[in-house]
């Protein structure tokens, strides 16, 4: 396809000349879909529009052409604004318009009977659009439709939510095209399977990679401590790096790493360097004044965490800084594309390991990005979860047929398989409820009419599904604000958990600032700057991210071979103590030590599973030593070894990790786990049996509402086979409980153990020491401390 | 203002995820239907965990499932049981929560009045979740309630989700009066001593190391008396919630139920 000369003149005008990649969306922009691989700042966005400005110069016409979804509002709002300067200096008749939760309700309704050439939405926004009855008028004669960052939406249920939604509009216009922008991936052919509509082929087209990055292991005076995280000990340095580049971005694992890092960060910049911090618990008014100060230029740094992973063209990044592990390949190198977003200029970036252990995951980081082996775990099939949701999104828009929806739904890239009689349950779970008792059938919500098809009893109902539509889970946070009489200013969030332990005079770390706890109004936590007490740390959700298989392998691979090639000579002679006095672990054999130290026993199992799944086996396997009476205490786990303390010492681990016995206990365990209720809690929610709550509706109606922990305790209890039970269990096991690594490093040990007894801590074993996270055994913890608060209650008030 | 810190479906522990925490709720649900044929004769002695104490002169005892016992007038007092709540739900287009509530609160009423061997029981008001609910009991559950009235004398106390008479067996009444005790749904503002009642749905909320742990209870000052929500389908307000604050003198005590009954002075502020 040529480009209009209003186009190529706006090029020209420019200086610019078209990418070989925009040329090949151009070329092929009739497939049925098409995935642009491209690093960032390869004018990736540019190249999905190109097609669309191309085929609306030469043809204008009104109604909807294209349609664009990204994962964030605000890139929707910026892709606007870097539209309009091609479409109004080319002279183009174009509208283009965004469609988010910001947008105002008067705009979302002329947008359904009139809406523009080019429409900027994110996914929960198009099934919002989906689910009402004019819908198919809405998109009638819509032509394309981009996913931006498709690689970020292939990762959540957010993405199978989008792809359900273009499976329905495909239904409504036929020739729909696709078209996903992805930044670099391990696996293409999956996320072109996830675009197309099944069985349609998907080109995958490769934008110039760029040139090689420049990343190495930041040098620094002091070598970094034994354990812990936090990358305080390189302050020096980071700030001379800062100084000498023109913006830095300096990410971090989690949020409250980010918090800690800054605050230090802080009491060194002697030269008052401006430097600023970003993560998804700030006030959304925190976070815009951040980004907006960094557009202009006004920022030497900014601390951040995810939050700064995706979207909008950041100023002048020359420099990433990754502080902590860097646990996943992918996302590394996706993060090092931050810096530097002017095209053919190697992209520099500088890791800061936390401590000893995480050098050697640095180094096998780096090898990992040098040899462009990215990491990853196959998709899942589509959750059952989203497709409840899905039908019921269907529903608010018309009667269904079950038989159409089925065959729509399997031509999603995640649904392609999914059996008939899941479909069925799903769509019975919604309709009736689903359970063995059959309660509802004068209640139904979706009732089959004579004809075949199914629609809500009550159409009022629709409404309400509106309101539940989206798979992101609001966590329980609570706002904290400054005290004020007008009320002050929006700091940003904490854990409503967190909140629960504050009392009055209380310090914690939010922003970068040292706050004090006065008290709670309304739902906000009210806090003033006259902090006096070193402050408590603030816990926030966010996501904690285990190291990934590959780089664990990676890892075992240099035990293995004894390359210490990468690392500093500290490192390299602490490792070699390791293989002296025990073994280093390796990966087709499961090592465990057992040493006496300061009165207590201790295991140290070198599993290398990940955090979550090591913290999983540290359950498992305490639980079974109480069995044995060896009286374990307590554990600490990392993404490597799980430490146990015990009275007992540990003779014959063995039967401890045969795969049978872990298994069966890690069924009973599972039931029960808080883990369960708060996924638990997800799923009926995505899937329409919970309504999701509003803030505003909080404040009536008290008593009259429970936790969703009884419904799941109910559902155990009477009826565990239910649909939502199972997925539940199949949602669990993938995330925090994470079995499937405990199976994965089974698997690949095979019950090959090396036991090492030894009579003092070993060096690899050291830094569990002065690993934050301790986990107590004891079952009545929660009883004990109620007694002794009790009691401490009493004798306060003078009752005891 | 603790008060302000629930939020709904997110009223129970939330403490860290590698830390199972029971709550009085749950625990109150591991009662298991099978094998409560009602047993004569008070039993009560072998159960250790029952809280004792005086209320205007009356010998009463909470139990941990959140019922109150008059031993002595033979009297097992439950309030807000919320029956049939699901059924309501589903019924005004609401979500379709799972149908096991009712069997689940008769379940544990079966039991306590097995173990205390009651000769009245006394329902606070709020039994049903509305007086249609009432009428959709199934067939089971109603022959189920029906085998618990037979030799008992039973009173339903209405409240404002229940008010009038419900076709179901015992009497009706807007109160009771038994000895130095008056049975009613809302508690009066003028506080009559020795009045019963429920409605509020108290809950405590107690946080100590990092943990913080939600249970049903009741509240007492002296002078009246009020009881947890019974029902398995039902939330609570803070014990410090202004509205319950107005109603109790400042030296209030709260037996939190769960596996052992704890008492503990209401925190002020």
């Amino acid at each position: 396809m040529e480009l209009p000369a209003a186009i190529t003149g706006w090029f020209d005008r420019r200086g610019w000349t078209i990418h070989p990649h925009q040329q090949a969306m151009l070329d092929r922009s009739g497939d049925p879909a098409l995935l642009l691989i491209a690093p960032t700042g390869g004018g990736k966005t540019m190249a999905g529009f190109l097609p669309t400005l191309a085929e609306l110069a030469d043809e204008p016409r009104p109604g909807l052409h294209t349609l664009y979804v990204s994962p964030l509002k605000a890139l929707a709002a910026d892709i606007r604004r870097n539209l309009s300067s091609p479409i109004e200096e080319a002279g183009l008749p174009i509208r283009v318009e965004d469609r988010t939760g910001d947008t105002s309700q008067t705009q979302k309704k002329r947008q359904r009977a009139d809406p523009p050439h080019i429409l900027l939405t994110t996914p929960e926004s198009l099934a919002l659009l989906l689910s009402y009855e004019d819908a198919h008028l809405t998109f009638a004669g819509l032509q394309r439709v981009v996913v931006d960052e498709i690689h970020a939406l292939a990762e959540s249920k957010r993405g199978d939510q989008l792809m359900l939604a273009l499976a329905r509009l495909q239904s409504v216009v036929p020739g729909l095209r696709r078209v996903g922008l992805s930044a670099t991936v391990e696996d293409p052919g999956a996320i072109a399977q996830f675009l197309a509509r099944h069985p349609d082929p998907c080109e995958i087209l490769h934008a110039d990679p760029g040139p090689e990055p420049d990343i190495a292991m930041l040098p620094t005076k002091a070598a970094p401590p034994w354990g812990g995280g936090g990358g305080v000990y390189a302050i020096p340095e980071v700030l001379a790096e800062v100084k000498r580049h023109k913006t830095t971005l300096i990410f971090h694992n989690t949020r409250a790493q980010a918090e800690i890092y800054f605050h230090n960060l802080w009491l060194q910049n002697d030269e008052s360097l401006p430097i600023g911090i970003h993560h998804g618990s700030l006030a959304r008014e925190q976070r815009a004044r951040v980004e907006g100060a960094m557009v202009a230029g006004e920022l030497k740094a900014i601390v951040c965490t995810g939050s700064l992973d995706l979207g909008i063209d950041w100023g002048d990044v020359d420099l990433v800084i990754q502080v902590g592990a860097p646990k996943n390949v992918k996302r590394l190198v996706q993060r090092i594309g931050r810096a530097n977003h002017r095209y053919n200029a190697p992209s520099k970036a500088l890791l800061v390991p936390a401590n000893r252990f995480e050098i050697v995951e640095c180094v096998a980081a780096l090898e990992a990005v040098k040899a462009r082996s990215l990491d990853g775990d196959p998709r899942p099939q589509g959750p059952k979860d989203v497709l409840c949701q899905h039908i019921l999104i269907a529903a608010s828009a018309g009667p269904v047929e079950p038989d159409a929806l089925y065959a729509e739904m399997t031509s999603a890239g995640a649904y392609a398989r999914l059996e008939r009689a899941d479909f069925d349950a799903c769509l019975d779970m919604v309709a009736t409820g689903g359970y063995a008792l059959r309660a509802y059938d004068r209640w139904q919500r979706l009732k089959e009419q004579g004809d075949g098809t199914w629609a809500l009893r009550d159409p009022r109902a629709a409404q309400k599904i509106r309101m539940n539509i989206g798979t992101i889970q609001d966590t329980d946070t609570l706002k904290v604000r400054l005290k004020n009489r007008m009320g002050g200013r929006p700091l940003g969030e904490v854990e409503e958990a967190f909140a629960a332990t504050l009392t009055k005079g209380d310090t914690f770390l939010i922003g970068g600032q040292v706050v004090r706890y006065e008290g709670l109004r309304e739902m906000t936590v009210e806090v003033t700057r006259n902090a006096d007490k070193p402050p408590k740390i603030a816990t926030f959700m966010g996501t904690k991210f285990a190291t990934s298989t590959q780089l664990t392998g990676r890892i075992l691979d240099m035990f293995r071979d004894r390359d210490w090639a990468g690392l500093p000579a500290h490192t390299a002679s602490w490792l070699d103590l390791q293989a002296r006095v025990s073994k280093l672990p390796v990966r087709d054999r499961l090592l465990i030590e057992s040493f006496p130290d300061m009165g207590r026993e201790y295991t140290c199992v070198y599993g290398f599973a990940g955090r979550n799944a090591m913290q999983t086996l540290g359950l498992l396997v305490t639980q079974r030593m109480d069995r044995m009476d060896l009286a374990p205490i307590g554990f600490v786990s990392t993404d490597y070894a799980v430490l146990i303390w015990s009275l007992e010492r540990l003779k014959d681990p063995a039967p401890l990790f045969a795969e049978e016995n872990l298994r069966e206990d890690f069924e009973t365990w599972l039931t029960g786990n808080a883990v369960m209720k708060r996924t638990f809690k997800a799923v009926a929610n995505v899937a329409g049996m919970l309504d999701r709550r509003t803030m505003g509706q909080t404040k009536s109606g008290r008593q009259a509402t429970f936790s969703s922990d009884i419904l799941y305790d109910t559902l155990l209890k009477y009826d565990p086979d239910h649909l939502l039970m199972k997925i539940t269990r199949e949602e669990a096991l993938r995330g925090l409980v994470d079995f499937g690594r405990i199976e994965e490093m089974l698997d690949r040990t095979k019950g090959r153990v090396d036991h090492m007894v030894l009579d003092r801590v070993t060096p690899l074993s050291a830094p569990l020491f002065l690993e934050p996270g301790r986990v107590p055994v004891q079952g009545g913890a929660a009883e004990r401390i109620l007694a002794e608060e009790t009691a401490r209650l009493l004798a306060e008030a003078g009752l005891s | 203002m603790w008060g302000r810190l629930r939020r709904e479906y997110f009223s129970q522990d939330e403490g860290p995820v590698s830390e199972e925490t029971k709550t009085g709720a749950a625990m109150r649900r591991s009662v298991s239907p099978q094998g409560l044929a009602s047993r004569p004769g008070p039993r009560l002695e072998r159960r250790m965990n029952i809280y004792r104490f005086d209320f205007q002169g009356a010998a009463l005892e909470a139990l941990p499932s959140g019922a109150l016992h008059w031993a002595e007038a033979g009297l097992l007092c439950v309030s807000d049981l919320h029956l049939c709540k699901s059924e309501r739900m589903a019924r005004r287009g609401g979500e379709l929560l799972p149908p096991y509530d009712t069997r689940d609160t008769l379940a544990r009423l079966d039991q306590d009045i097995a173990q205390t061997g009651a000769k009245i029981v006394v329902c606070l008001g709020d039994s049903f979740d509305d007086p249609w609910a009432a009428a959709s009991l199934d067939e089971g559950d109603r022959l189920w309630l029906a085998r618990l009235q037979a030799g008992r004398r039973w009173v339903w106390i209405e409240g404002n989700h229940d008010p009038g008479a419900l076709g179901l067996g015992g009497e009706y009444r807007a109160s009771l009066s038994e000895g130095p005790l008056i049975f009613r749904h809302i508690a009066c503002e003028r506080g009559d001593p020795g009045e019963v009642s429920g409605h509020y749905h108290p809950k405590a909320r107690i946080s100590a190391r990092g943990k913080t742990m939600t249970r049903a209870c009741f509240l007492t000052d002296g002078v009246r008396l009020m009881l947890p929500a019974y029902g398995t389908y039902t939330g609570g307000l803070s014990w410090t919630d202004p509205a319950l604050r107005k109603l109790f003198g400042p030296a209030a005590q709260a037996f939190l139920t769960g596996p052992k009954i704890y008492a503990v002075p209401v925190p002020a502020g």
